[in-house]
C-alpha cells in the first residue's frame, strides 16, 4: 500500500513539477528561479512570453499565493469542470445505467442453476463483510455529495431552490471531508484482506474468453474472486488510491502543493471518481438484483452451495478439500421444497 | 448603467499599498484575507512594475461559471457579486479565478474553508443596502451612496482607477499618448476579453 501510494504520489508530483519548469514560480522564494519576463513589464508583452504560463512576481502579505498576479490556467480549469468533467461523468454514469437496463432486459436475473440447495458455505466472514460496508457506504455518500458538486445545480438546485440546496450541499461537504478517512482505512484493510484471491492468474484469460458467462452461456472456472471481481478490486485499489492521494491534496488547501497542483489533484480526483462511480453501479446490481443468491456472501456471509459451484467452483473443490465443508443448516429444505 | 471595472496604471503605482490598507480598514476584512493585494513583478530589475489586483469584476466571470451553488449574480453595474448565505467554502472559484480574488477565512478541521470574501467593488452584498447584516458579512455599500470603491479613490498617484469602462479607459488612453508609454491595462483582456486601444 505505501508503494502504491507512493507511485500515485510520484505520479501526481510529475507534472505538478513538470509545469513548475514551465511556469514562472513565486520570487524570492529559495529554490524557484526567477522567471525570464521581458525587461518592460507590459501586461501583453508578459503574457505572450509566458504563454499561458502564470504572472508572478513579489509580494508583502504573508500569503505567498497571493503573489500570483495572473493565472490562466484557470480557464482550462473551468473548461474542464464544466465541459469536460460534465460530459465523461454523465456519459458514463447514464451510459452503465443503460447497459445495465438492457442487460437486464436481454438476460434477465442470472438464476442458480438447478436452485438453491440449501446447503450453504461461507464465503465472507464478519471482518471481510463489515469491512466491505465501511467501504460502501462510505462511498455512496462520498458520491453523491461528490456529483452533486458538478451535476447538483442543474438538477437538484431548481427543484429543492437555492437555500434548502446549500443546506444539502454543505452538509455534503462536511460528510465528503470526514468520510474520506474511513473510506481509506476501508481500502488498506481491504488490500490486505483480498490482495491474496486477487492476484491476476490463468484461469482469469480462460473466464474472460469465454466472456465470464455473462456473454453467450459459458461457464468458465473460476477462484474464489473471477477476473471481473479483480477487475472491481484493483479498480478500488488503485482508483481509490488515486482519489484518495488527490483528496487529501483538495482537504488540505495548499498545504502540499501551490494552484497549478491543486487544479491537477481536482482533475484527477473527479475524472476518477465518475468512472470508479459508473464501475460501482454494475458492482452494486450484479451483486443484488441481477443475480439470484449473490447478495447472501455480502449479507450473512453464507452463500448457497449450487451458486458457489455455478459461479467460484474451483473455490468450492479448494474449500472442501481443506474440510471447511458446506453443511445443511438445521432448518434447510430440500431443493425445491419451497 | 456604467460598465463598472477596475484600471491599474502600472506606470504610476508606486506600490504603497494605501489600496490594500483603505479596502481592510473600510470593510474591516478579518485578518489572514486580503481583497486587494499589489504585487511587483521584475522586482529589482529594470522594467519592475507593481500591480494592484483585486476582484476584476469579470465578463462572463469564471467564479459565477464554476460555483456549484450558483451562488454569484452580476448587478446592474456589471459588479460580481456573491451570496455569502448560499457559499459552502469549496474553493472552485480560487481554482477558476485568474486573479486569485477568492479568499477563505479558515475555520474548523484540515483546511476546511469558510464562505469566501472578496472584492465586493465596495458594492455590499444581496442584503438590503448598507444595513448592519450587510456591512457584517460584506462591508461597507459605497456605491449605493453614489460613492466609488475607496481603494481607487484614495490611490495617491492615481494609479488605481475605478468606475465606468469607457470613462476610464479614456482616462488612461490620454496618459499613454501624453507621456508616450504604458504597460497595459493589466488584467483586462483576461478580465474583458479587451484592452485599451491607443
Amino acid at each position: 500500500m505505501r508503494a502504491l501510494f507512493l507511485a500515485f504520489a510520484l505520479l501526481l508530483a510529475a507534472p505538478v513539477a513538470g509545469h513548475a519548469q514551465t511556469n514562472p514560480q513565486v520570487t524570492g522564494v529559495p529554490g524557484n528561479p526567477t522567471p525570464m519576463l521581458p525587461p518592460v513589464a507590459d501586461e501583453l508583452e508578459v503574457l505572450k512570453a509566458l504563454q499561458g504560463g502564470r504572472v508572478a512576481g513579489r509580494i508583502t502579505i504573508p500569503d505567498q499565493q497571493a503573489a500570483n498576479l495572473i493565472q490562466p490556467a484557470g480557464r482550462s480549469w473551468r473548461d474542464f469542470h464544466n465541459v469536460t468533467l460534465a460530459w465523461v461523468g454523465g456519459v458514463a454514469v447514464l451510459g452503465m445505467l443503460g447497459i445495465l437496463v438492457l442487460f437486464r432486459l436481454s438476460k434477465g436475473r442470472i438464476p442458480i442453476e438447478g436452485g438453491p440447495s440449501g446447503r450453504t458455505i461461507q464465503r465472507f466472514n464478519l471482518l471481510e463483510r463489515a469491512n466491505h460496508w465501511m467501504v460502501a457506504s462510505t462511498f455512496i455518500i462520498l458520491a453523491l455529495s461528490g456529483l452533486n458538486l458538478t451535476f447538483g445545480r442543474h438538477i437538484l438546485l431548481p427543484i429543492v431552490g437555492p437555500e434548502a440546496f446549500t443546506a444539502i450541499s454543505q452538509w455534503g461537504k462536511y460528510a465528503h471531508n470526514f468520510l474520506a478517512f474511513p473510506f481509506t482505512l476501508g481500502l488498506v484493510l481491504m488490500l490486505l484482506l483480498w490482495i491474496k484471491d486477487n492476484i491476476p492468474n490463468g484461469t482469469d484469460i480462460r473466464w474472460l474468453k469465454a466472456g465470464g458467462g455473462l456473454i453467450g452461456n459459458a461457464h468458465p472456472d473460476s477462484g474464489r474472486f473471477n477476473a471481473g471481481q479483480k477487475g472491481i478490486f484493483w479498480i478500488t485499489i488503485l482508483g481509490g488510491a488515486a482519489v484518495a492521494v488527490t483528496g487529501y491534496m483538495l482537504v488540505f488547501p495548499f498545504m502540499f502543493t501551490d494552484i497549478a497542483g491543486m487544479q491537477l489533484s481536482h482533475m484527477i480526483h473527479s475524472i476518477v471518481s465518475v468512472l470508479m462511480i459508473a464501475v460501482m453501479l454494475a458492482h452494486i446490481y450484479i451483486g443484488t438484483i441481477g443475480m439470484e443468491g449473490a447478495s447472501a456472501a455480502m449479507t450473512t456471509g453464507q452463500v448457497d452451495l449450487n451458486w458457489a459451484k455455478q459461479h467460484h467452483n474451483l473455490w468450492v473443490e479448494k474449500e472442501l478439500a481443506s474440510g471447511r465443508g458446506a453443511d445443511a443448516p438445521g432448518t434447510a429444505k430440500a431443493a425445491g421444497a419451497d | 448603467m456604467a460598465r463598472m471595472k477596475f484600471l491599474l496604471d502600472a506606470e504610476r503605482c508606486i506600490e504603497c499599498n494605501a489600496c490594500v490598507t483603505a479596502c481592510k480598514n473600510e470593510h474591516e476584512v478579518p485578518w489572514g484575507i486580503n481583497r486587494r493585494r499589489v504585487v511587483t513583478i521584475n522586482d529589482g530589475k529594470p522594467g519592475e512594475r507593481s500591480i494592484s489586483m483585486a476582484c476584476m469584476h469579470c465578463t462572463d466571470a469564471p467564479c459565477a461559471a464554476v460555483c456549484p451553488v450558483s451562488c454569484f449574480y452580476t448587478t446592474a453595474d456589471a459588479v460580481v457579486l456573491h451570496d455569502k448565505d448560499l457559499c459552502i467554502g469549496c474553493g472552485y472559484c480560487f481554482y477558476a479565478c485568474p486573479f486569485g480574488a477568492p479568499q477563505y477565512p479558515r475555520v474548523g478541521n484540515f483546511g476546511s474553508r469558510g464562505k469566501m470574501d472578496k472584492c465586493t467593488y465596495c458594492a455590499g452584498g444581496p442584503q438590503a443596502d448598507n444595513t448592519q447584516a450587510e456591512y457584517i458579512q460584506y462591508g461597507s455599500n459605497r456605491l449605493a451612496e453614489g460613492k466609488l470603491p475607496l481603494c481607487a479613490e484614495m490611490c495617491s498617484t492615481k494609479a488605481l482607477l475605478a468606475g465606468d469602462g469607457a470613462v476610464i479607459a479614456q482616462i488612461y488612453r490620454e496618459r499613454v499618448q501624453k507621456r508616450g508609454y504604458g504597460s497595459g491595462a493589466w488584467g483586462w483582456r483576461t478580465a474583458y476579453r479587451e484592452t485599451v486601444a491607443i
